[in-house]
């Protein structure tokens, strides 16, 4: 699913590498927490796998694609088989839950009959069934990430990105994003979640890769957070 | 890419950035109609040319009593047989002389009382004052020089006049103000051209989230760039059509006042002006389609 092949990136006027020779694979299905400090590379290491960066050497590929060599005109195509999610939610505030939703499908050409189908049914599955008309705004956070994920998913991507996705909510609904993050997982697509919260990740007891300054210092089955940040 | 879809992005964007859109359409439909009116003040000129040069003459003036001061009349006014030598070479000539009509002197101061009843001189002079004249029509209007140089300077001929010289001032009044307007739309449309790619900026700012999620779900660049393109070739459009007005509104004012004033110029028609329009829509709305294009790939990164 993502592979990273001696995977180093510098970016333009900086001395130290923000990610230093990893390899690893990461398999379908697979639920996977990157951990680190800030600055340890995670962001950088998710940027290259949605291809808005590109290695500086080595090779990354995501969903059986090689990105360094993905020209741009295909780019598009490869993110509608991922879905992603951030801790910012990244909604459209003048917009209603459905809409937004809808929203993603509408910009890739989905038929209106087809959207009006699944929108509902992402819903309901992200437990925000019957809130379709509601603005982001009116939303606690939780269920504004909530949107964010049927978003995500409603296009049923091989691949979910998660950056930090309960970095901006308190316990209760960090738990009930995870239940659900879980759920998503169950039906065989592969989640990769970067995160800082200890507790969840202690939790779930799922396979832990650790960055620390660009360089890949833990890669752990049912691992644990692991460090006092 | 869904029509309606497209649509009510283009109004949310276009209202957005009301004024900017004003400015844009403001200078394009400028711009557009200076390009119209340059290209019109071309067919008219044309127009004039092949209908003046087939009126104009050449005239080969003779010698009348008060001439004998000067040199080539030193010999008095000229005769009636040096205007029928005159008119025989005259008929040698053809193809190239296509006809040449006699203007007596008499007649010649009967036209110059009609056309100027108030003039003072007219109490002064009579008839013997107005030179008799052959009137001279040309096959090719440009080879004035040949009937030039046959006539000047033959026994009694005073002065060979060609009257096309009178019409190259005007033509080069009209082909002037061509010019002047070619100038001006060139800096108009360098404005209309900033103003467009200031305003897709705006534009690609203020959506930036739009773009960023659509970039993130997977939309194509055609389903990114294409509100933007579709706003400016909007604004265009309106531009245009403003331009389209004010070109007609300008070939009212030219028939309805200024011919009445210039009666012996014949203005090109209204339909002259409406084959002139689709261009300006075209070449408006592909401008700003263009110019978008490229602030987007500047502005919107894959």
């Amino acid at each position: 699913m993502i592979r990273f092949d001696n995977v180093s990136k510098t970016y333009p006027k900086q001395n130290r590498p923000a990610l230093d020779n990893v390899s690893l694979e990461i398999e379908k299905g697979e639920f996977v927490f990157l951990v680190g400090s800030s600055g340890s590379g995670k962001s950088t290491f998710l940027r290259l796998c949605l291809r808005e960066e590109r290695p500086s050497t080595g090779a990354v590929h995501v969903l059986g694609k090689d990105l360094g060599k993905l020209s741009n005109w295909k780019v598009p195509h490869m993110r509608r088989q991922l879905g992603t999610v951030f801790q910012d939610f990244r909604l459209l505030p003048n917009k209603t839950v459905g809409q937004n939703v809808a929203f993603a499908l509408e910009v890739i050409g989905k038929p209106k009959s087809a959207i009006n189908k699944v929108v509902p049914e992402v819903l309901d599955l992200v437990g925000l069934g019957g809130k379709e008309g509601r603005m982001p705004g009116e939303l606690s956070g939780g269920e504004q990430q909530r949107v964010a994920i049927a978003r995500a998913f409603v296009n049923r991507p091989m691949l979910l990105i998660a950056d930090e996705p309960t970095g901006n909510l308190d316990p209760q609904n960090s738990v009930g994003i995870m239940k659900l993050l879980d759920r998503i997982n169950r039906t065989g697509t592969t989640v990769l979640m970067a995160t800082h919260d200890q507790a969840i990740v202690d939790q779930m007891r799922k396979r832990v890769i650790e960055l620390d300054k660009g360089l890949l210092v833990r890669d752990q089955a049912r691992g644990v957070y692991g460090y006092q940040s | 890419m869904r029509a309606q879809f497209v649509l009510s992005e283009i109004g949310v964007g276009l209202r957005r950035n009301l004024t900017m859109t004003i400015a844009v359409v403001v200078s394009v439909a400028l711009s557009l109609a200076l390009a119209g009116a340059s290209l019109l003040v071309r067919d008219q000129v044309n127009s004039m040319k092949d209908y003046w040069y087939d009126k104009v003459e050449v005239s080969i003036y003779f010698c009348i009593k008060a001439d004998h001061n000067s040199p080539q009349c030193a010999s008095g006014a000229a005769t009636d047989d040096q205007v029928a030598q005159v008119k025989a070479d005259l008929d040698k000539m053809a193809p190239l002389v296509q006809s040449s009509t006699y203007e007596s002197s008499q007649e010649a101061y009967k036209h110059f009382k009609e056309s100027n009843p108030d003039n003072p001189l007219l109490a002064a002079v009579g008839p013997d004052a107005m030179p008799q004249s052959w009137r001279v029509k040309l096959s090719d209007p440009t080879k004035f020089d040949v009937i030039q140089s046959a006539f000047a300077g033959k026994p009694g001929v005073k002065s060979v006049d060609d009257q096309r010289k009178i019409l190259e001032n005007l033509f080069g009044l009209l082909r002037g103000l061509q010019t002047a307007a070619f100038v001006i739309m060139v800096l108009m449309l360098f404005v209309a051209l900033l103003l467009i790619v200031n305003t897709v900026r705006v534009s690609a700012f203020s959506r930036r989230r739009e773009t960023g999620i659509m970039r993130l779900v997977g939309a194509s660049n055609f389903y990114v760039q294409m509100p933007f393109i579709a706003e400016a070739a909007f604004a265009a459009l309106l531009g245009s059509v403003l331009a389209s007005g004010l070109l007609i509104g300008g070939h009212f004012f030219v028939h309805g006042w200024l011919a009445k004033k210039v009666g012996f110029i014949t203005f090109i028609g209204l339909s002259s002006v409406l084959a002139v329009i689709p261009l300006l829509v075209v070449v408006g709305m592909g401008m700003a389609a263009i110019a978008a294009f490229f602030t987007l790939r500047k502005y919107l990164k894959v």
